[in-house]
Order: structure tokens, then C-alpha cells, then sequence
């Protein structure tokens, strides 16, 4: 099972160091890993990514709040939420034939192009992760040079929306 | 400190401030040994001499074992210090131990300058990322403005919820520079919320409801009951619900062993009573443990018919290694509190308890009394013996000596066994017995050790001497690392690998030795012990063993009494690693 937990953090040196050591020490595995500041500069989240049955989920939730530096930590996944990816990526698409192939598909992910050169593009996309792998596969045969991902972010939904409404639209966008 | 800060207050230098905070603290005794990158810390400790006893150790992993010795004998926070690089990393055995049996410790290290951090300058270690992995919490401090609430924090963490270790690391510019004497450091620690660790009305009402259907309750208490002064409450739910308790390693102490309802340790080496007493009882009522392989063996066998209530204050020990049906996050003095209020008396279990006491009748733990020698549990009985009518500190180091202490010494009251459980670490019972002596100046205080332990820090013989700290050690000296030896003699069909502790040429050092003792005994450990100052005298003989043991105890200063035990007697019983009590090997 995939799960997805979201961590306050104090933000003081060390702090990601210490989380990533604890989870490594004690032999859990991460898909992936995501940190950066609130609106609260003494406060940064963390967005994990963890792969593992539900005792796993509940002893990587208990390390973490015993981490004394982690101010609260949230199981995203369990309730409804939006998670995204950020990736860069350079595919070979010179200009001709094949580029106009790689823009088709960029607009058909709802992609962008942030840079162009003489035998390349470099692409910017967002989403979830598994359309982002789709997209990656479809880029695949033109040659891949180099990815670049964020790793997932999440957020819980507002309440007030009815969660039989929302669930198709978040693996459409 | 004639400076005046802007409001008027004095101006201190950081080290002033640090060693101020241990006394606002409570700290009455350190164990602190110098170097470059601590010189300031020690230069304010003579300062504050009149308020603040300091301890040379001869080694630094003395003085955090000391410290130790401290913290588990009186329950208050163990306070050590060193200075950078090898004088940190000689700390971190230390470390590590407290973590793993969650003992309030503050270790406080020099650092090299801020400017030179992350240079490999002379003496640096990163030492805080040495120790992330073995401490509750650490800190570096690189600001003077955050001595005081560095300081604050490190106490109030290490002492609450589950006690443990936190490293402070001070780089020596920071010792320098000075600060506001006035300025508060207030806490600030938006993570660590531990005040609502108490257990809900309905969870004890469950576990009310549960004793009352129980029909061969058990209670497996720990190390927890010691950390939370809970003793006096177990004995009074004992006395009401007349409920049978086994004991850890960690908990010995904690319940009283001449209590008719006590069954002792459980666990590979625990007693046959108190694991056939948890196999076949149908409640558990797990109290301040965790549920360790030593005691557990096959965990899906362990109390396999019983549903099992788990009570500690670490969230993260609840169903971590055994599911419980009723785990429950609390301090466990508060719920045994709750619990011996609203529990009602048992009066439907005197079968169960008439069993589990037949049992305890039927197979305690024993030796051959008959033995012409003096074999090691014989010693230990005989001291236990002659120092139950004292207030009596047992340290141990770790191997055979400190199982058969564990089942031979009777342990009575909470924080009088000192022993290194979960990392089990040989040479903590000198620099261990040293602490408790310090802060136990009228306690008989012996740390009973084998000759591979002992060894590991004998060098605090020296402390013992020059700090006036009277311990004495009864060295059960059969010249083997002898839990290694007992597992190749089971398991391994006695092949000698690296056990023999004497000369690499004698017959024992490949098991082609003759009888029972080793021919010749190496090192001369009275001589040793002379060359410190200490006290000390050889016993061999059965009949004089009394004797020397009164000598001992009477004697004024350390004193060692090198005991002469034949190397192969084996710990029994002992439960395989991950086997069951059925599996239990008696002989």
C-alpha cells in the first residue's frame, strides 16, 4: 500500500538529517521525500511518500511524532486529498517532424515547454504521479535526456465538498 | 564579572551560564574530563566548586557510565561531559546505553570553534550526527543567547515522558563569549507534547473489566514502573487483586522479590515459573515494557492464550513487536493509580496463583550446592546474603555474572540493580558502581563483575581511589568470556573462538584445558588493584568465601575481592533465541 504522510517540522538545522536517518536506521522505505517552508517560517513540512502495510504506516507515524523537532504529523492518504508531482524534463526533439510529435503531447498532458534548443526541449509538468509516468513513457521513444522530479505534495480537501463529486477530478487534472 | 549588560544584569561567558543551568537544574555531581575544545566549562566549574561537585573519570566512557550509575540509582537526570573529537566520541557507548534503557542522561561535549566547523580541524567530530540515531534529542548550540534555553529544554526532555539521553555540543567560542546573566531562555518545543500522556477513564475501565473476566492474569512489569516511581502502586494492586508478577531485567526491583506473589525475571534466562506462569495465563497486563527478544523469545508464541493489555508512555512501543488487544499511551504511574482505585479485589483466582506457586516451589533457580569450589551463583547468593539487612547497590557488567546476579541477588527494592539491559554493554558496572557511590556516599555500593567485563574499564579503579568513592567489586574472575563460551558449548560444540582471556598459548585458549579452572590466572587483578590504591585479597576456597566477602564490606576504601569460579558453569535455565519456554534448557 502506498500511503502519504504530511509532517510540521521545527525549521532548525539538522531536522531533515534526523528524520531521514530515523527512517533509514530503522529500515523503512521511502518512495518519496518532499520539504519546504510554510507560511510559517519557523515551520517546514515534509510530505512522505511510504510504501508498506498499515502496521508499517502506524510505526512510521509514531517515529516521526517521537522525533522531537516534528510538531504533528498527518496521514494525507487516508482522508481526501489532492497530491501532486512537479517534473522537469529534457526530451531530444529536434526541429522538424519530431518536435512538432513532442508538442502534440504536451498538449495533450496539459504540459508546458519552458525552454527550447537547437536539439531539445525542456518540459515542465505537474500532476499526479502516475500521470506523469504515463507521460514519461509516451516521451520515451523520442529519447529522454534528463528528469528532474519534485517528489509528491499533498493537501487534505476543504470539507464542505462532497467527496462522491471530487474524486474522478483529481486523476484528470 | 564586572561587565553589566544594557539592563543592568551581569554579563556571563557561555560556560558560566551552561554550568549555572546544571545547578538551577539540581545537578549535584558531574563526571566531566577536559580537554582543548572544554577548557572554559572547566575553568567555570572551579567557579562554582562550592555548589557543584565535578568527577575525573580516567576515560570518558567511565564518566558517561558514571553518570548513569547516578540517573538509575536516584531516578535524577546523569549529567557527563567531555571535551571534542575522541573526548565526544568516547561518550557514545554511553549514549547509546541510556537510549536503549531510557535513562535520563545529559552529555555535554566541547566543540571546536564555529569558524572552523566542518574544517576537520584539530579534534572535530560531528558529533551531533554521530549520536542523531542514539539520543532522544541533541543540540548545537551556535549562538551564547541560546545557552540557557538549550539547557532548559535538555533537562525537561531527558527527565519526561520516556527518560533518555540528549547530547549538547558547545563549540569552544560560544563558551566564550558572554550573554545576559538575566535572560530566561524560555522553552520552545512545539513537537514535544507529552503533558496528555494519561490514560482515559474508558481505557481503564476496559482493563477493570478485563481483570474482572480474567480467570490466570499476569502482570509483566518493567523498567517503566522504576522510571515513573510506580512501585508503591504496583504492590498495592498486587495486594488488592493478589495478581502473580514476573519481572524484566530492567524491572528487577521494581516488585519485591521475597513477595510470595513475586515469579521473578522472565525471559531466556528468567525463571521456569515466570515463563510458564506468562505461557499459560489467559491476561497479560504488560506494565512500562517493550515486549524485548529476550524476553519474548518466538514472539507469536509468547502469552499466545492470553489478550494482552499494554500500558507505556511511548506510543511507539504499542504494538510494535506483540499487538495488544488493549494498548493504551499512558504514564504508567498515572494508570496504575486509576487502576488500583477502580479495580475490585479478585477472589476467583486463588487456583491460578496456588499453581503458579507450586510451580515456583517446584523449580527455582539452583546450582550445585554441593560444588567444592565456589561457583559464581554461590557468591552472589552468599552476598546477597549478608548485605539484605543494608541499603545494597548491585552494578553489573554483561555476560554470565550478570544474568546469575539478575537470579541469584535478591533484589527487593526499585533503583538498586544497575545494569546495562538493552545494549549490553561490558565494563558498565565499575564506572557505573562509581556514580551510585557518588551519589549514595553511606550505601554499600558493589559492582559485581566477571574478569571480561571488568577489564573494560578498570582504569576507574583510579577514580574510585582519588575521588574517595568506597566501591567495592567482586570479581567472579573463571578467566572466559563465559556467556560466549556457554553458547559455544551449546551451540557450537564447544569450538574456542577468541574466549580464553589469557595467554594465546595456554591449552584453554583452544578448549583443550583440563577441569574445571583454568591452570593459570591471568592478570594479577590484586596486584592491579594495589597499583590503584585499592584494597584487595584472592578467595578460592568455599569455606573462606564469607570471610572475605565481611572484609570486603567492612574494608574503608574500593576494594576488590578476586573470586576464583571454574569457567564451565553455565547460566540455566535458558530459553534458545527465538524459541519457546517449551524449549527451555534446565540442564
Amino acid at each position: 500500500m502506498r500511503h502519504i504522510l504530511s509532517a510540521l517540522v521545527q525549521n532548525v538545522p539538522g531536522v531533515l538529517a534526523h528524520i531521514s536517518g530515523m527512517l533509514a536506521s530503522r529500515g523503512y522505505n521511502i518512495h518519496s521525500l518532499a520539504v519546504g517552508e510554510t507560511d510559517d517560517p519557523q515551520i517546514s513540512r515534509m510530505t512522505f511518500v511510504v510504501v508498506g502495510d498499515n502496521t508499517v504506516l502506524e510505526q512510521i507515524r509514531k517515529q516521526l511524532e517521537k522525533v522531537v523537532t516534528v510538531v504533528r504529523v498527518h496521514n494525507i492518504s487516508s482522508q481526501d486529498h489532492v497530491d501532486r508531482d512537479l517534473m522537469l524534463l529534457k526530451v531530444s526533439a529536434a526541429a522538424g517532424g519530431q518536435r512538432s510529435e513532442v508538442r502534440e503531447l504536451v498538449d495533450i498532458f496539459r504540459a508546458r515547454i519552458v525552454d527550447v534548443g537547437p536539439d531539445d526541449v525542456m518540459i515542465e509538468i505537474s500532476g499526479r504521479e502516475n500521470k506523469l509516468n504515463a507521460f514519461m513513457d509516451r516521451l520515451r521513444p523520442y529519447g529522454i535526456l534528463e528528469v528532474v522530479r519534485t517528489g509528491c505534495i499533498a493537501m487534505v480537501r476543504s470539507r464542505s465538498l462532497d467527496s462522491k463529486f471530487t474524486t474522478d477530478d483529481a486523476s484528470t487534472d | 564579572m564586572s561587565v553589566e549588560s544594557t539592563k543592568g544584569s551581569p554579563l556571563l561567558t557561555g560556560a558560566d551560564l551552561l554550568v549555572q543551568s546544571l545547578i538551577d537544574h539540581g545537578t549535584e555531581i558531574l563526571f566531566a574530563y577536559p580537554g582543548g575544545a572544554s577548557m572554559p566549562l572547566h575553568q567555570a566549574l572551579t567557579r562554582y566548586a562550592d555548589q557543584l561537585r565535578t568527577v575525573l573519570p580516567r576515560h570518558e566512557q567511565g564518566g558517561g557510565f558514571a553518570a548513569q550509575g547516578y540517573a538509575r540509582s536516584t531516578g535524577r537526570p546523569g549529567v557527563c561531559m567531555a571535551t571534542s573529537g575522541p573526548g565526544a566520541t568516547n561518550l557514545v557507548t554511553a549514549i547509546a546505553d541510556a537510549k536503549l534503557d531510557s535513562i535520563p542522561l545529559v552529555a555535554i561535549t566541547g566543540q571546536v570553534k564555529t569558524p572552523v566547523i566542518g574544517t576537520d580541524a584539530f579534534q572535530e567530530t560531528p558529533i551531533i550526527e554521530v549520536c542523531r540515531g542514539i539520543t532522544k534529542h541533541h543540540y548545537l548550540i551556535t549562538d551564547v543567547g541560546d545557552v540557557s534555553r538549550v539547557m532548559r529544554e535538555a533537562f525537561h526532555i531527558a527527565t519526561t515522558g520516556r527518560p533518555g539521553p540528549v547530547l549538547v555540543d558547545v563549540p569552544k567560542d560560544v563558551q566564550e563569549a558572554t550573554w545576559d546573566a538575566a535572560d530566561d531562555g524560555l522553552m520552545d518545543l512545539p513537537g514535544y507534547q507529552i503533558e496528555d500522556r494519561r490514560a482515559p477513564d474508558e481505557q481503564i475501565k476496559q482493563v477493570v473489566a478485563a481483570i474482572k473476566l480474567a480467570k490466570r492474569p499476569m502482570l509483566y512489569c518493567g523498567g517503566g514502573i522504576i522510571a515513573s516511581g510506580a512501585s508503591d502502586l504496583l504492590r498495592q494492586l498486587v495486594d488488592k487483586t493478589g495478581i502473580p508478577v514476573t519481572m524484566t531485567v530492567m524491572g528487577l526491583g521494581a516488585f519485591p522479590h521475597h513477595h510470595p506473589l513475586s515469579l521473578d525475571m522472565l525471559g531466556m534466562h528468567g525463571s521456569v515459573y515466570a515463563n510458564r506462569a506468562v505461557r499459560d495465563s489467559d491476561l497479560l497486563i504488560a506494565l512500562g515494557v517493550r515486549f524485548d527478544d529476550r524476553v519474548t523469545g518466538k514472539l507469536a508464541e509468547f502469552a499466545r492464550h492470553a489478550k494482552i493489555i499494554h500500558i507505556d508512555i511511548d506510543p511507539s512501543e504499542l504494538n510494535k513487536n506483540k499487538p495488544a488487544h488493549i494498548p493504551i499511551v499512558s504514564d504508567v504511574k498515572f494508570a496504575l493509580n486509576e487502576l488500583t482505585r477502580l479495580v475490585e479485589p479478585k477472589t476467583d483466582i486463588e487456583d491460578w496463583v496456588r499453581c503458579c506457586q507450586q510451580s515456583k516451589a517446584e523449580h527455582p533457580f539452583g546450582y550445585d550446592e554441593q560444588f567444592d569450589g565456589i561457583l559464581q551463583q554461590h557468591a552472589i547468593a552468599e552476598l546477597s546474603k549478608l548485605t539484605n539487612d543494608r541499603k545494597t547497590i548491585v552494578s553489573v557488567g554483561v555476560g554470565q555474572h550478570q544474568m546469575w546476579t539478575a537470579q541469584f541477588f535478591a533484589f527487593n527494592h526499585p533503583r538498586r540493580f544497575l545494569c546495562s539491559s538493552g545494549l549490553g554493554t561490558m565494563g558498565f558496572g565499575l564506572p557505573a558502581a562509581m556514580g551510585a557511590q557518588a551519589a549514595h556516599p553511606d550505601a554499600l555500593v558493589v559492582d559485581i563483575d566477571g574478569d571480561g567485563s571488568f577489564q573494560m574499564n578498570v582504569q576507574e579503579l583510579a577514580t574510585c581511589f582519588c575521588e574517595d568513592l568506597p566501591v567495592k567489586v567482586m570479581l567472579l574472575n573463571n578467566q572466559h568470556l563465559g556467556m560466549v563460551v556457554q553458547w559455544e558449548d551449546r551451540f557450537m560444540a564447544g569450538n574456542r573462538a577468541h574466549t580464553y582471556l589469557g595467554p594465546i598459548h595456554h591449552p584453554e585458549a583452544s578448549g583443550q584445558g583440563a577441569g574445571q579452572y583454568a591452570s593459570e590466572r591471568y592478570p594479577d587483578f590484586v596486584a592491579i588493584a594495589k597499583g590503584y590504591g585499592c584494597g584487595a585479597a584472592t578467595v578460592s576456597k568455599k569455606s573462606d568465601l564469607a570471610g572475605a566477602l565481611e572484609e570486603m564490606i567492612q574494608y574503608k576504601g574500593p576494594y576488590l575481592l578476586d573470586v576464583e569460579v571454574p569457567y564451565q558453569e553455565h547460566v540455566l535455565p535458558m530459553i534458545p533465541s527465538g524459541q519457546t519456554v517449551d524449549d527451555i534448557i534446565t540442564e
